[in-house]
């Protein structure tokens, strides 16, 4: 018997012995007898039985013959097997050995049939469905229902139950599984069991739509086709598909999914199994947006920018791979100093091969994959704290008794850890905390304890967590998520309270493939592998393995610093690789320093606005047409395989390779294996880590002259106008409605300084906040946020607050608006 | 021995204005009170352990015991329920009771909550009966008034609240965890079990659920002590309990005597049959109880002999049908109910009575042929042990018994091309004599 100390719950369970079928097997303490059945290879049939749900013991397929209940005597009935557990001696009959068993599952799968619709031929779930396979395993061929002339019971075909999610009443068998999920799961109860007897049905709340984040799930677990979404239904039978295990793209989480495709084209994800990371759930995100990658404005072609007889710059035009290769390195060279700027959505590969690029052949270290709001202390801290760091688990999430949150609201940025902290919550084990301007429903779900915190206040709220009423000890868990960079000092002020409580601590970033970044070194002060560019022995490890002279030993700018030369001149050409203007801490100026740059370099999926700006333009590859690996917030190396074979569809690493071999500066791989054998070969630093150093605080925003100005916090909803859930409209209308949320003071004042006043009973108070780069009219609601602060959504309105209104942090003033 | 009736619980119903407290004082009520706060509450349990009351709700499970189950080291609070939410066709003796004399049930409340030791006990009553609700709403505010309940009961140290909570019309909350569910706010569907009630019931807290009749039983025992029930009855059934007599008899009603008379004496004191009709088939207790003929007349009332008899005594239901009545007829109908009443929770009891139906329908029509019979008895055997509660499998009794002893004339139905009875004469306003 072996024990660690990390996981003090899980000590060795005590093993009961049981007969099912004549076979002995052991199994642990409470386990159901169908699933100890499943261990001697014996499938009982089960409808309302789900492994993460709470038993309910409702559809009563699952019957078995206990002879022996462990104690000498036997149940005189068949038992449900979903909810009894094993005990010592129990002896089991099944429907492999049972008549009784077996005749009690045929009789109740011919009662699931009395009312179910003969409609399989037209049903998504045909060829996969639960109640179809078990039907033929364990039911009669004929109906005598039917034979009997038996009516059955008709609904009108399916109903929406949400923009998403349509029900199709007579095809129920009435399980309660997605009831259920939505309830115990993921902790959004509004669809519920209606009326009674045959009549009863799933129905939803009219005042409370069915509005979850996680309902695919539901859809995924129906045993039959009453649930479809909207996105799917119709479009393609089961055995039609192929199925290609990947992860998802949309959180820095790493959820296994499984792609389902015919002929070239993504049908449908659905979540795949991970008990380690997100078991068998993933947001609604994960499944249903992937279509970005096919809509009209994807890019298939490279194009060069032609220049006119006068001069000036001319119109974007096709061209091939070798000559856009070849004029992009032309006008790189001939721009003068470079940069290099990634979104956080390019896999670990690409971005080891853009950290390479810039370092081998633009010679600099001005390399950044944060395209977002990021400082020079965030920076630090990746590089001391983060990189190279591991050892928080999921499973730690479960086990440790406080859970902080800094700067991070899992329901929208991570959505697997919501599910989890959820879990653990709901145990009653964990408490989290978060440090956050209200309380979210998020938090709600997960029972959390809210530190009321305004922006730009998180660094005294994080110091008053190591007050014991906090219980942050040693075996606490403190997860940091991108945004806390925004207020300086909150990173240092985190990793003080972890150094002081011993409690562990994680980064959470947003994007999937942020944190493979920071590990591939597209970070100005870090190299490849976790190595300081600031210690001549890393720069010596990577120059020998490069096989190049030197790389750079000047710490590079940041995104920030590189749109700021771009658009003063110090800076000439630039590479940018999947970066949404809109998202960056200043959007006018990132455009700003596009048009200012002498030569930008575009790898894009589709048309954006640097794509517009660029003077080569070079298609990418989406995740479904290449291999790569995303590394997740808890450092698990994802990798994946390519769906579909696209000759046309190059990875950014070979368009990267393509361009430096005509700088005549190789980089030395061309393909994902190589670029994977090269990290592998490279290694993680072994050296001493860089220090966290907050570095100077950046000036305060001044306040509009003559206003009472408040504190905006904000982050991004789960789904919102974000491009990569284009092309998804039932998706996006399960966005949840954009408000700007206020304190009952801030409220009332804001009511009293203006002349609006309720348009009528039921409406909305409308609120139009505006900040130093626009304004921004949403509905008011009232929440327990500190004074003089307002949240708003960062994406969801327009093109988001970070180009339409102001900086995160940054004063706003509000007022009341009419409709 | 038709001369021994005994009335306990009905005694008082025939005085005036029987239902205020007034009237119930007057004939020695609430006596069982200081006598019971005299005693320590594990020996007031125990005397209903010795008394040998058994539940009177249809399961007959001993009273005394399942207060025992209580864990009183469980720091949670405790609570009484009783189960006045009686639904069952055929079944009249708790409303009855609840109406003519609900001071007998507030006073067994007391002292049974003050045995296990609850400080809070609940009345779910059925929703559609306003009467007797308003009824027990006034006993519960008169009990208040004079101090029968709330703080400090009769200087007792022993504080009570009662409420009197009214259902919203659905059989299953009869089952006792369904009616939780409904007494908590949610809908009324049966729970899974472990935990027992006694265990994790109301609120996750210790619970006994009890039926009217059970509980109002326990002042008298307390009052004439335990040895004076169990005098009464049969060697395992004890004691006395309502008999609530309906259908083709000459005096329906409640006939108040011990356990084990016959129906036979029973049909005595209530005039006979219906005049110039004779008995055909009869319940036991409640529809969901397998039907006897009249070849049972003599079999003693009690728990055990009812068992040996294929049936069960249940809640002492007896609805007596004469030869004028159609069986298939009747039993449809109850199926019907049966459908209708369905939670739909699980499958067997929800899809099975849809099925039932359709099939006892063609059959009552003439339709269909002596193999549905097998087919009716083959869907029983399906749901029978099959559902989730008890209530799908008292959907099966009348069916199956009914087979069991009337299938020549489910045959007759299918030989007549339809029913061979006319359904007026079996109806309480056919003329005297009529003939099928």
């Amino acid at each position: 018997m072996t024990t660690t100390d990390k996981a003090p719950d899980k000590v060795d369970t005590d093993l009961v012995t049981l007969t099912i079928d004549g076979v002995q097997v052991s199994v642990p303490k409470d386990t159901l007898v169908i699933r100890a059945a499943e261990q001697v290879g014996v499938q009982i049939p089960r409808f309302c039985d789900h492994p993460l749900l709470d038993p309910v013991g409702a559809c009563r397929q699952c019957l078995v013959d206990i002879p022996d209940a462990g104690n000498g005597r036997g149940f005189p009935k068949p038992q449900a097997s979903c909810t009894l557990p094993v005990a010592e001696g129990m002896v089991v009959n099944t429907q492999a050995t049972s008549e009784v068993a077996d005749k009690a599952q045929q009789g109740v799968m011919e009662f699931l049939l009395v009312n179910h619709p003969l409609d399989c031929p037209v049903c998504d779930k045909g060829g996969e469905c639960p109640l179809q396979n078990q039907a033929m395993s364990n039911g009669r061929g004929e109906s005598r229902f039917a034979e009997g002339g038996g009516i059955k019971r008709t609904f009108p075909k399916p109903i929406n139950i949400s923009a998403q999610v349509l029900l199709d009443r007579e095809r129920c068998v009435l399980c309660a599984r997605c009831t259920r999920f939505s309830e115990q799961i993921a902790g959004d109860p509004f669809i519920a069991l209606a009326e009674r007897g045959a009549l009863q049905q799933v129905a939803i709340y009219e005042r409370e739509p069915y509005e979850s984040y996680f309902s695919g799930n539901a859809i995924q677990i129906c045993p039959v086709g009453a649930l479809t979404s909207a996105d799917y239904r119709f479009r393609s039978r089961p055995f039609d598909l192929v199925s290609t295990p990947g992860v998802a793209e949309h959180d820095a989480c790493g959820a296994a999914i499984r792609v389902d495709h015919r002929r070239g084209k993504v049908m449908r994800r659905l979540a795949g199994n991970d008990a380690a990371v997100n078991e068998e759930w993933i947001s609604d995100k994960d499944r249903f947006a992937f279509r970005y990658a096919t809509t009209e404005d994807r890019i298939t072609y490279p194009q060069v920018r032609e220049t006119l007889p006068t001069g000036e710059r001319g119109e974007l035009r096709p061209a091939s791979w070798p000559e856009a290769f070849a004029v992009a390195a032309r006008g790189l060279r001939a721009a003068g100093a470079g940069a290099v700027l990634t979104g956080g959505r390019v896999t670990a590969e690409d971005a080891y091969a853009y950290a390479k690029f810039a370092r081998v052949a633009l010679d600099t270290n001005d390399v950044d994959f944060r395209a977002r709001p990021h400082s020079a202390e965030e920076a630090s801290f990746l590089a001391s704290q983060v990189a190279l760091s591991g050892g928080v688990t999921y499973d730690d999430l479960e086990a440790a008794p406080v859970v902080v949150l800094l700067g991070l609201e899992p329901e929208d940025e991570a959505a697997t850890i919501f599910l989890r902290l959820r879990k653990a919550a709901k145990r009653g084990r964990t408490q989290v905390v978060s440090v956050a301007p209200f309380t979210s429903r998020g938090l709600r779900k997960m029972q959390g304890r809210l530190v009321a915190t305004a922006p730009g206040a998180e660094v005294e709220a994080i110091g008053s967590l190591k007050d014991a009423e906090h219980g942050v000890t040693k075996d606490a868990v403190i997860l940091v998520g991108e945004r806390l960079a925004g207020t300086h000092g909150a990173l240092s002020a985190a990793v003080e309270l972890a150094r002081t409580t011993g409690a562990r601590l994680a980064w959470v970033p947003r994007r999937a493939g942020d944190r493979g970044a920071v590990e591939a070194g597209a970070l100005p002060n870090l190299l490849p592998g976790g190595r300081p560019v600031t210690e001549a022995s890393a720069r010596v490890d990577v120059a020998a393995a490069w096989g190049v002279d030197q790389v750079p030993a000047k710490v590079g700018r940041d995104g920030n610093a590189i749109v700021a030369a771009l658009a003063k001149g110090d800076l000439g050409g630039v590479v940018v690789g999947g970066v949404d203007p809109d998202d960056t801490g200043d959007p006018a100026a990132f455009r700003a320093a596009l048009d200012a740059a002498g030569f930008v370099v575009s790898l894009e999926l589709r048309e954006t606005d640097v794509t517009r700006a660029a003077d080569v333009v070079l298609p990418v590859a989406p995740v479904t047409d290449k291999a790569g690996t995303f590394v997740t917030w808890d450092a698990r190396t994802r990798a994946f395989d390519a769906v579909f074979t696209n000759p046309a569809s190059l990875p950014d690493l070979r368009i990267l390779a393509g361009i430096a071999d005509e700088l005549g500066r190789p980089l030395g791989f061309r393909t994902v294996s190589e670029v994977r054998g090269e990290m592998q070969a490279l290694g993680p630093w072994d050296g001493a880590r860089a220090e966290l150093d907050a570095g100077k605080a950046p000036r305060a925003a001044k306040a509009p002259k003559g206003e009472h100005p408040m504190a905006l916090a904000t982050w991004k909803q789960l789904v919102d106008l974000g491009a990569m859930q284009d092309g998804e409209e039932h998706l996006r209308a399960t966005a949840r409605t954009p408000v700007a949320r206020l304190s009952r003071a801030s409220y009332d004042a804001v009511l009293a300084s203006s002349d609006t006043s309720l348009d009528g009973a039921g409406e909305q108070q409308l609120v139009t906040v505006t900040g130093d780069r626009g304004s921004l009219t949403l509905p008011a609601v009232v929440a327990d946020l500190p004074d003089d602060v307002v949240w708003v959504p960062t994406r969801s309105v327009g093109r988001g607050v970070l180009a339409e209104l102001a900086s995160p942090g940054s004063p706003v003033t509000v007022k009341g608006a009419s409709r | 021995m038709s001369d021994t009736l005994t009335p306990v619980l009905t005694d008082n119903w025939d005085t005036e204005r029987a239902w205020t407290l007034a009237s119930y004082e007057e004939r020695g009520g609430y006596a069982a009170l200081d006598k019971a706060f005299a005693m320590a509450p594990d020996d007031v349990i125990n005397a209903v352990k010795e008394s040998g009351l058994r539940g009177r709700g249809g399961a007959g499970f001993p009273t005394g015991m399942k207060w025992g189950f209580i864990p009183q080291d469980n720091p949670k609070p405790k609570y009484l329920v009783v189960n006045a939410d009686e639904s069952e066709p055929g079944t009249c003796k708790d409303i009855p009771l609840m109406m003519a004399s609900p001071h007998t049930l507030v006073e067994g409340v007391i002292v049974s909550s003050y045995a296990i030791r609850a400080n809070t006990a609940f009345i779910y009553v059925r929703g559609e009966v306003l009467h007797v609700i308003r009824r027990l709403q006034r006993a519960v505010q008169e009990a208040y008034l004079a101090g029968h309940l709330g703080k400090n009961i009769h200087g007792s140290g022993y504080d009570l609240d009662l409420i009197v909570h009214a259902g919203a019309g659905a059989y299953i909350c009869g089952e006792e965890t369904a009616l939780l569910e409904g007494l908590e706010g949610r809908r009324g569907q049966p729970r899974l079990r472990p935990p027992f009630p006694a265990v994790a019931g109301l609120y996750a807290s210790p619970t006994v659920i009890n039926n009217v009749e059970s509980i109002a039983s326990v002042p008298s025992i307390i009052v004439n002590g335990p040895s004076w029930f169990a005098g009464m009855g049969t060697e395992k059934s004890n004691g006395y309990g309502i008999f609530s007599l309906s259908g083709h008899v000459s005096t329906p009603g409640q006939y108040e005597a011990p356990l084990g008379i016959t129906l036979r004496e029973l049909i005595d004191l209530a005039g006979g049959m219906r005049e110039g009709h004779e008995l055909k088939f009869w319940t036991p207790g409640g529809s969901s109880t397998p039907l006897l003929t009249p070849e049972h007349l003599d079999v003693p009332l009690d728990f055990e002999s009812v068992g040996a008899a294929g049936s069960m005594l249940g809640t002492r239901a007896l609805q007596l049908f004469d030869e004028t009545t159609c069986v298939v007829r009747a039993v449809l109908r109850w199926t019907e109910f049966y459908k209708h009443e369905s939670c739909g929770k699980c499958t067997p009891c929800r899809e099975g009575t849809w099925w039932l139906v359709q099939t006892l329908a063609k059959l009552e029509k003439g339709e269909g042929s002596e193999a549905d019979l097998d087919l009716l008895l083959d869907q029983c055997d399906n749901i029978l042990g099959r559902s989730f509660c008890a209530l799908g499998d008292g959907a099966t009794s009348p069916i199956s018994s009914s087979i069991q002893h009337f299938r020549d004339e489910y045959l007759a139905h299918l030989t007549h091309g339809g029913c061979p009875f006319d359904p007026a004469a079996s109806t309480a306003f056919s003329p005297v004599g009529a003939e099928a």
